[in-house]
This record gives structure tokens, sequence and C-alpha cells, in this order.
């Protein structure tokens, strides 16, 4: 906070080599010397790496994390994700609110702290959570929020967060020296693949034993499919880019889980790290790249000294860098990039923007990543599970992998679990699973409707609920939400269109204004002010959305609307009012009339309000 | 005879084009138009607007971006895109603040013109007024925000044919902006004959003191509607 602008931004810059591809580390770095990005400091970094200053202002104000203006020296963002909002995320926002004696947006006249809401910080399953900094602080009630906002009002500046915030360490590597976090794993079923006893080393000595194609060819065998969700079929994903001409390829690792009520990827980079980093080696392998990236989202900052330290051993073991485990002519290393708190970035082409340093937007397709992607180069973006079960196929074997699972979903699956039941936290069973079996296992029997995938993928009620979690049924990236009795889906899908709202990175029309015009119709309806033509106006405006947009993003965000109007439309129709005289029952001449009238100073002949 | 050239069908009708050519330029060439908005000749197509929305073996794609292979089959001017390009302009309009009555650009802005193409006459989405500035700092140029449809023109057409980088975008989603490369437009190199001005499609960008020069009327849009000049002009059309 004390340094000067200069001192601040010439060092960052000359630290990441004058590099524009490395803005956003440069900004991040540069925020946490001067305590956010001002205009001054904006043309500073302009200058230093000689770009337009309107790109830098691009970037900043892309980001979440980064900000525009001073900030307070503690910045506490609570978050709104649906788990939290139904675990009392509000009244903790309401006892946060009168402890400072500020709103949210807003900076104590002190300077001490920022008030702010966070979309998802993968922490669901010990809601409400904030980050105070970046120190996790889990499990809130309006009481402990009080209390800790106290005792740092109390303790001041030279006091450390930490200190202050983390009453107990959380379990495994959560107290690791490096770590030291009260964030629980909440790991409830450990299954064979993932959360087996590991034996480090077993699938990277058998991967480098094969040729770079057996190893693409064991995977396909495995018939392993990306875990982000969408299945895609990944020995396929890196034949392409094993295939497509460059004098470089690259592997990224997306670590940006940030699909609300998502979080097990949380619990693989804190106790699996080495599983991960040994899957991206294999992969890297595999496609012939010496580089590797994790990009880390910015919610999980408390993890990246830990990793950063993971990583570093493995250097010190011939595990990274030069000649890998011996082997001639494989150079591999992998470095760390930090997210800044944009969902979107989890969409590959948006993740690739964002490691070059650009604003989160998706980029045009064709070319696809595998052939040109990270600067240019031939790149295989992958999911931090999908890089999991990679070590594990080549150890045990593709038959084994694949006698888990269903016909075409095969090995296990992590779920994250939260809401309305007894037992929130990971779960890794094998796909194929019914979800009643899952609600059975963490204690949701009394589910009235599941949220499987996040929100972007569908809301289901009972009658789905024999259903079965996997590629071809309920496809799912790991996020199950459990709504127990009492639970309005429109409320659901009224939260979930104001985190797509959010959550947009605006380049496209229909996810731009569509999204808002679809939260528009619902909050009327669920303000009891809809008419029967408002369904079919949602319906026809969520497929123009889905049609239209142009990443994954605005192809799934309306969802939450559209599955809700198809599995739970007796809750659209019991609010919806048929028109009077043709009169639409929702509008309000007087309200309508109010501004109008307060403006000129006069009334309306026919209105009188 | 041209190696390069292969065969794909738009709403039924064969077409030739090039390799290497985007959905959008080979329609063009065979006089079949595809409307858009934040595509421009001479700059790298946006993919943004979406109004070049077609379907291409059932799959929607943006024609501007998506390359020509041969036997594609392209559904272009079929009623369920033309809605699907109504929800679009319908969404620009209600997304900005556009009052074509007191617009300068009013006969040659683009929006307005897919908007009359398309039998629009009213928004059906609520209007939803955003705050957005007028920039008038410049001794030449203008801005005004409430008319800008993010499409990039200016953006692109700055660095790609002034050699400048005067326009840039800040914020996201719904508060995604317009910029320019300093405090106001007056701080930057911006000058009234940049193609970046000219680029704009609606009246967001003004060149001051020419106002009405060519009168209503006489305008781009006033007797044929937009995408005329790519259609080859039918007997009773």
């Amino acid at each position: 906070m004390s340094a000067s602008l200069q001192d601040a931004v010439a060092p960052v810059c000359e630290s990441f080599g004058r590099d524009r591809t490395r803005l956003l580390d440069i900004l991040l770095a540069v925020q946490q010397r001067l305590g956010g990005i001002d205009d001054r400091a904006i043309d500073a970094v302009a200058a230093e790496l000689a770009i337009p200053r309107v790109d830098v202002a691009g970037v900043v104000s892309f980001y979440s994390f980064l900000a525009p203006g001073p900030r307070g020296r503690t910045v506490i963002r609570l978050c709104n994700d649906l788990p939290d909002l139904m675990m009392g995320a509000e009244k903790v926002a309401a006892g946060l609110e009168e402890e400072l004696g500020i709103r949210f947006g807003e900076t104590t006249p002190d300077g001490r702290f920022t008030l702010e809401w966070a979309s998802c910080i993968g922490m669901s399953d010990q809601a409400p959570a904030a980050l105070f900094d970046d120190v996790v602080v889990p499990s809130l009630t309006p009481g402990t929020a009080r209390r800790l906002v106290a005792e740092l009002r109390r303790q001041g500046d030279a006091g450390d967060l930490r200190r202050v915030l983390v009453r107990e360490y959380g379990d495994g590597a959560n107290a690791h020296d490096l770590v030291r976090a009260s964030v629980k794993n909440n790991l409830r079923r450990a299954g064979e693949v993932i959360f087996a006893p590991m034996e480090a080393g077993a699938g990277l000595g058998k991967a480098l034993a094969m040729s770079p194609a057996e190893v693409i060819r064991e995977v396909k065998t495995a018939r392993l499919r990306g875990r982000g969700g969408a299945g895609f079929p990944t020995g396929m994903k890196w034949e392409f880019v094993r295939a497509a001409d460059g004098p470089q390829r690259y592997l990224i690792c997306n670590a940006d889980e940030g699909e609300p009520g998502t979080f097990k990827d949380r619990v693989i980079l804190t106790e699996r790290p080495d599983l991960l980093f040994e899957g991206m080696t294999i992969a890297g392998y595999a496609i012939g790249a010496a580089h590797g990236i994790l990009y880390l989202r910015g919610e999980y900052a408390y993890l990246r000294d830990y990793l950063e330290h993971v990583l570093a051993a493995r250097r010190e073991k011939g595990l990274l860098g030069k000649a890998v485990c011996g082997k001639a002519g494989f150079s591999f290393d992998i470095r760390i990039q930090m997210g800044a708190g944009a969902y979107v970035c989890g969409e590959e082409t948006a993740l690739i923007s964002s490691c070059e340093g650009l604003r989160g937007d998706p980029k045009n397709r064709p070319p696809f990543p595998a052939q040109r992607g990270y600067l240019g180069h031939p790149t295989s973006v992958n999911n931090v599970e999908t890089l999991c079960c990679v070590p594990r196929i080549l150890q045990m074997g593709s038959g084994w992998f694949a006698s888990m699972g269903s016909r075409r979903s095969t090995g296990t699956k992590l779920l994250s679990i939260s809401g309305d039941c007894t037992r929130r936290g990971v779960f890794e069973l094998p796909l194929g699973t019914t979800l009643r079996e899952v609600l059975a296992q963490c204690g949701g029997e009394d589910a009235v409707a599941v949220q499987v995938g996040g929100p972007s993928g569908k809301l289901v009620g009972p009658d789905a609920f024999d259903r079965e979690i996997c590629f071809d049924d309920l496809a799912t990236g790991g996020a199950l939400v459990v709504f127990g009795p009492g639970r309005d889906p429109l409320w659901v899908a009224s939260q979930y269109m104001a985190f797509f709202i959010h959550e947009s990175c605006g380049y496209c029309t229909p996810c731009r204004v569509g999204n808002v015009l679809l939260k528009e119709r619902i909050d009327r309806i669920l303000a009891g002010n809809g008419e029967p033509d408002d369904l079919d106006y949602l319906a026809r405006l969520g497929a123009s959305v889905k049609t239209a947009s142009r990443c994954g993003l605005g192809q799934t965000s309306p969802n939450p609307v559209l599955s809700t109007l198809e599995n739970f439309r007796p809750a659209y129709e019991a609010r919806l009012k048929p028109p009077v005289d043709g009169r639409q029952p929702g509008f309000d001449i007087a309200a309508k009339l109010a501004e109008s009238q307060r403006l000129t100073g006069r009334k309306s002949v026919h209105f009188d309000a | 005879m041209n190696t390069d050239a292969i065969t794909l069908t738009i709403d039924g009708k064969k077409i030739e084009a090039r390799r290497g050519d985007t959905i959008l330029e080979a329609a063009d060439r065979a006089g079949v138009y595809v409307p858009r908005l934040c595509w421009m000749k001479d700059l790298l197509p946006a993919g943004g607007c979406r109004v070049c929305t077609v379907r291409v073996n059932g799959r929607p794609q943006a024609a501007c971006t998506q390359p020509v292979a041969p036997g594609m089959v392209i559904e272009n001017d079929t009623e369920e895109l033309r809605e699907l390009r109504r929800d679009l302009i319908d969404m620009l309009f209600v997304e900005g603040n556009h009052f074509c009555m007191f617009c300068e650009k009013s006969g040659n802005c683009e929006l307005q013109a897919l908007a009359y193409r398309f039998g629009i006459t009213a928004p059906k989405y609520p209007y939803l007024f955003p705050q957005r500035g007028v920039d008038a700092s410049h001794p030449d140029v203008m801005i005004d925000g409430n008319r800008c449809v993010l499409c990039g023109r200016c953006v692109r057409a700055s660095r790609a044919l002034d050699g400048k980088h005067v326009f840039g975008f800040t914020g996201r989603g719904p508060g995604k902006r317009l910029a320019v490369n300093g405090p106001n437009l007056a701080a930057t190199d911006v000058a009234a004959p940049d193609r970046a001005v000219a680029a704009c499609p609606t009246g967001t960008l003004l060149v001051k003191r020419v106002g009405y020069k060519v009168p209503v009327g006489r305008r781009l849009y006033d007797h044929s509607p937009i995408g005329s000049e790519i259609e080859p002009q039918t007997p009773g059309k």
C-alpha cells in the first residue's frame, strides 16, 4: 500500500520480462502492492509494456478480483452462490454490513475493509463462506462474521489475517504449513480412481516406457472422457493436438472450476496434487508438449504456495524439467497461471485468452485450440479430474478403468454435493450411478429437486431420480445441489440467472442481453405479475439465447429457466394471472407515471397517483 | 478449372465458393444476403452480434467466422432464423437508448435498416434504459454511447486500418462498454477521416459539423432495404 507507483509497477513488469502476455499476473502483482489499480497505475503499466492503455483498462475491468479504484486493505468477499444463500448467506451479509457500517460494494471510511459479493468460491459444502483477501473463512454465522471483523479491527493492520481468521486447521493438507486453512475436505467417499491410495510415479514410469502414440491408444482404449462436463474423448483430443503442425505444443490444466456448487477440484488440488501433476506430465509426453500451465482460479489462491512447493519438489526429483525421469528428449515443466474471478474463463478458449493476458473473451472457432491455441500453438485443455485419471489408467491398465462405470461412460466421477442434505462434500462414484443412489449416500432422500451439473445443467424432480449420472444421461461436471421441501424452483432459476448475468463476458448479443431479459421475466412472475403468455415468451427467448450464443456459457445459461419450465411448470402456472379486459395484470400505471409526475411536478388527469 | 472451388448449398440453391472463404463471403459472391451487423469488409470477423447466424448441416454457426467446406448444407432465410435475427436485433434495441427520430444516422444506420428489413416496428422486449455517457470532448468527433451496439468495428478498424488504437472495451456482461485510449476522446489521436469513425454502423461515432449533409430521403437505406446491394435485382422486387 505504501509503495509508490513507479516502485510498484516498474519492478513487477521487469520481473515478467515486460511480456504483455503476462498482463494478468502483472496486474495481480501491481494490485497486491498498491491495493488497487487506478488510472495512474493503468497508465504506468501500459507505458512499461508499450501497449495501449485501453487494453490494460479492458483487462482490469474484466476480472472481478482486479479493482480499478482503491480498496480497503482487506477485501471481504462473501459468496452469494445458491448453496450459500440456502445456508443463510444473507443473514451473514446483514451482520457484516452492520458490523462494518457499510453496504456491499463500499469501503469503510478508514480504508480498512471493502465488502463485496463473490460468485462462487468453491466452498458450497461448508457454506456460507467468504474470502478475506485470499484467506478462506467457511461455515460462517452472522455472529462469527461480526466477531472476526471486530477482532481484525482490534488487531489493526499489523495483525496477521490468518491468525485471527483461522481458528482450527482443516483435515489433510489443509493443515500443511503452506496452506494453513480452516477448509475441510469433506471427502465423503473415496473411489477406485482418484482418491484410492496412490503409488507415486507408477503411471508416469509406465507411460515413459511407451511411445506417445501408445499412451494415447491406452487412454482411448480406457474410453476416458473429459470430466468438465462435455465428455469429449480425451485420447481423441490429444491425437488432434499431436497431429497439428507447430514447433511447440501446450498442455493446459483447467483448474478454474467455477460452476456454482462445484468444489471437487479443490479437494484434488489439496490432497492429490502429485497425481494431477503426474497426469499433466503424461499428457505433455503424449501430445509432445514441453510446457504445461495450471490455470488456478483466483478463489483458490490460498493453495498456490503449496502447489508451487509440490512443483518444486517434483523438479528436485527429476519428475519435471529437462529429461523427465531421465527420459532423453522429453522435457516438461509446469507454471501456475492465476485466474482473477471470471467464471467464463472455465470455457477453454476464454481460458486461453486469459493465459495470454487478455480479457477472458472466448475465441472464435475454428481454429480449435488443438490447431491453434495458446499463443497460436496447438494446445490441449483438460480438466483437473480428467488428468488425474490418466496416471491411474496407465498404472492399472485401460481394461481396469473401462470395467468401472457404464459402457460409454467409463471410470468414476467426482460429485460435489451441497444444499439440503446431511452429508455435503465430495463423493467419488462409478459413472452410471442413479441419482436416487447418490441422494441416499448424501442424505438427501427428502429432495424435491436436484440441480445436476450446476446452473448450466438441469433442475430435475423426483421423476428423474432413477436416471443415471453419466455423459449420455444426466451429464455433469460434478456439481449437484439438493433442494428439499419448501424450496421454490423459480427462486432457484432467478438466482442462477443473476449468476450468468454477472459472469457473461458480454462479447455476443444473446448472452449479454438475453440473460438480463430472462431474469426480468422470471422476477416479474415471482412478484406475482406474470401472465400466461410469459411462459411462451421465456421458452422462445431461452431457445434463441441457446441457439445464437457464441460459447458454452450462453448456450447453456437459459437452462435454469428452460428446465424449470419443463420439470416444474405448475410452480410457474400457480403464479400467473390472466389479463383482465386485455390489460396486463402486472402493469401498475400509477407506479409507471410516478417518476414523470415527480419530475414535472404535475399530476395525471386520468391516473391520479 | 479452379481447383480451389467447392460447392455448397444455401437454402436449396447450389453455390460455388472458394476454399478459405467464410460462409458470409461465399454467400455475398453468390448474391445471397446473410444479414450481419458486426461484420465489415477489410476487417477480421468478430462473430459478436450473431445476426449472421445460419444453420450449417443443422448446427447454428456464425456465417462471418465459419469457413466453407465442400457439400455444406446451409439454411439462411428460414422462418426460424428470421425469428432468431429479429430477437437479436430487438435485443440490441432494448439494450441501448435508440431514438431514431433524433439521430443523425437515421436512414444510414445499419441497425435501423435491419429492423426495417425484418419488419420490426417496436421491440417485443422491455427497454433496459441503461445509463451511458456522451463524449463530446474532441473538436471533430463525438461518441454517443447510448447508440453503441458493441460491434467492435471501430475497435478493429482503428487498429487494422488506421494504425492506431483509439478504441477498446471495458467491463463485462451487460456492463461492457466502448472505451477510448485515454481519459476522453480528445486525449486520443482520433481524427475525423479515420476509417474507425466511418466504421460505426449506428450513430455512436459521429463527425461534428456535417450533420444532415445528405438530407433525409436521399440516405443509404431510404429507398431500398439493407442487403439489396448484395442481392441481384429481380423483377418485381
